[in-house]
């Protein structure tokens, strides 16, 4: 009986400190679906872009930092309930999310794109490379016309509760077809079973899983930013925690500073996403 | 707690029901034919029959109704020969490898239900057709089977509410029902909590009626 006691004892001891050790950390949530942002090795370790990248900032702040995997369709609402401080998760900052939390400064741009099998006859479609829906020039409408009238009657696939979901929903291009997954790799699997005509996202996240699975996926038509697409990939702070957001402001300032986020890009997506 | 978004969300909830409700009474429909199929199948003499049976609810008894739907939906998917196949009209899409998936699981547990119902029929009342001169056929007709369905009506009972519960599933594979329409308006208003309050009443709702019905039929056809 005194054993137990004793043991029990000893484990409320244990998880009041690990409790209170937790409450100096901070916590980072990041999804661990989003390849080259951020995914899971082979043995389940959170690798990617961002993990990388929140280690650096955190040594730059002088916090201890601890990395927390969270489902997307549920990032923002975790943060709202402090099951982590900061989401890093390839999340755009956008004006619907703003409304929600706040963003750091921009640390990362990637464009979006949309892409299909090979062999579609969407890979056809005329376009220029790349069109900034901020700018809302004849070219850019031009486009957006050529693809409104490529996605008639098709399905397009696309990650919940995404930028690339809310464009696709802005009416942009018509009225579309969108069917949701509550991962990346959901959409990956059904552009290739066919079930999905074309998907979107960002433009790497295709190249990626291309290069990886050795599927026959193509990009199409131009790549996308501004607007809809937001203004960079932040980090999101929830709107009371002022302090924490300085903190990140400055580490990414230094970051950016020392040329880190930019080695730290160049590493994983092949190319300086940074920004 | 936001009770305009509560308000506001609650028609698009009901929408989804509908949608909930088709998923329910197909699955429904097709696992009662599937599960009074395979209880006969179970009390054949013919021990292939009757073991065939038993893998089959084994199986679909013995995994996660979510492991199911993936299978179907993303692994059969994935299988070159079957996308090419006249199969793939229908698991193209999401809404019929759910109903798939959900009626073979459901029929996998009515035919448990039937089987024990099958043999817990009292042999008085069989005996009773058999001296009264009756034919096999119609004692399992006329007999056996309203009896069994008589005996199996609470354990089905709660079967329906399972398995209205297992529809929310659905949402994992695109569909838009209860779940998923919560949680796509989740998605654009990061409120979890009042969404998904108004997405549990509705199904409590959906309980409290199937709950009653069960009630009423088992007074109705008490003996």
């Amino acid at each position: 009986m005194n054993v137990i006691k004793k043991l029990s004892l000893g484990l409320l001891i244990t998880l009041f400190l690990s409790v209170t050790a937790n409450a100096d950390k901070i916590r980072i949530g990041t999804e661990g679906a989003y390849p080259p942002w951020n995914s899971k090795d082979a043995s389940g370790k959170l690798i990617g872009f961002e993990v990388e990248l929140a280690w650096t900032l955190c040594r730059y702040i002088g916090q201890q930092c601890e990395i927390v995997e969270q489902d997307w369709d549920g990032m923002i609402p975790a943060l709202i309930m402090r099951k982590f401080d900061a989401i890093m998760a390839g999340m755009s900052i956008t004006d619907e999310r703003k409304k929600a939390i706040n963003f750091s400064q921009g640390y990362a741009d990637e464009v979006a794109s949309l892409a299909v099998m090979k062999g579609s006859n969407l890979e056809g479609i005329q376009t220029s490379e790349g069109i900034n829906l901020s700018i809302k020039s004849g070219a850019v409408k031009k486009d957006l016309k050529t693809i409104t009238s490529a996605l008639v009657g098709k399905t397009v696939c696309v990650q919940t509760a995404t930028i690339h979901q809310n464009f696709l929903e802005s009416g942009d291009v018509g009225k579309v077809n969108v069917r949701t997954y509550k991962t990346q790799d959901e959409v990956n699997l059904d552009l290739t079973s066919g079930r999905c005509d074309v998907a979107l996202a960002a433009a790497v996240a295709f190249t990626d899983y291309a290069e990886k699975s050795g599927k026959p996926v193509a990009l199409v038509g131009p790549t996308f930013s501004g607007g809809a697409f937001g203004n960079g990939v932040g980090v999101g702070i929830r709107k009371d925690d002022t302090e924490l957001l300085k903190a990140f402001n400055s580490a990414i300032n230094k970051a950016r500073k020392n040329g880190d986020i930019s080695r730290i890009a160049t590493k994983w997506f092949g190319f300086d996403a940074s920004m | 707690m936001d009770l305009d978004l509560m308000i506001n969300s609650f028609p698009k909830l009901l929408n989804a029901t509908l949608i909930t409700l088709k998923l329910l009474s197909l699955s429904l429909i097709f696992g009662l034919i599937l599960g009074l199929f395979f209880a006969i199948l179970r009390l054949n003499k013919n021990i292939f029959l009757s073991r065939f049976s038993y893998l089959y609810s084994y199986v679909f008894r013995g995994t996660p109704l979510l492991v199911q739907i993936f299978i179907i939906y993303f692994g059969l998917g994935q299988l070159e020969f079957l996308r090419s196949s006249f199969l793939w009209v229908v698991l193209k899409e999401p809404y019929w490898c759910a109903i798939i998936a959900f009626s073979l699981n459901t029929g996998a547990y009515t035919s448990e239900i039937l089987r024990s119902a099958f043999e817990t029929i009292n042999k008085n009342f069989i005996e009773a057709g058999d001296s009264l001169g009756i034919s096999k056929k119609i004692i399992f007709y006329k007999i056996q089977i309203p009896i069994a369905i008589r005996q199996s009506l609470p354990a089905y009972g709660n079967e329906i509410i399972l398995m209205l519960k297992g529809t929310s599933l659905a949402s994992t594979v695109t569909l838009m029902d209860l779940t998923g329409v919560a949680k796509y308006i989740i998605s654009t208003t990061f409120k979890p909590i009042e969404v998904f309050i108004v997405a549990g009443g509705i199904y409590l709702f959906m309980t409290f009626v199937i709950h009653n019905f069960i009630k009423y039929l088992e007074k109705k056809y008490s003996y």
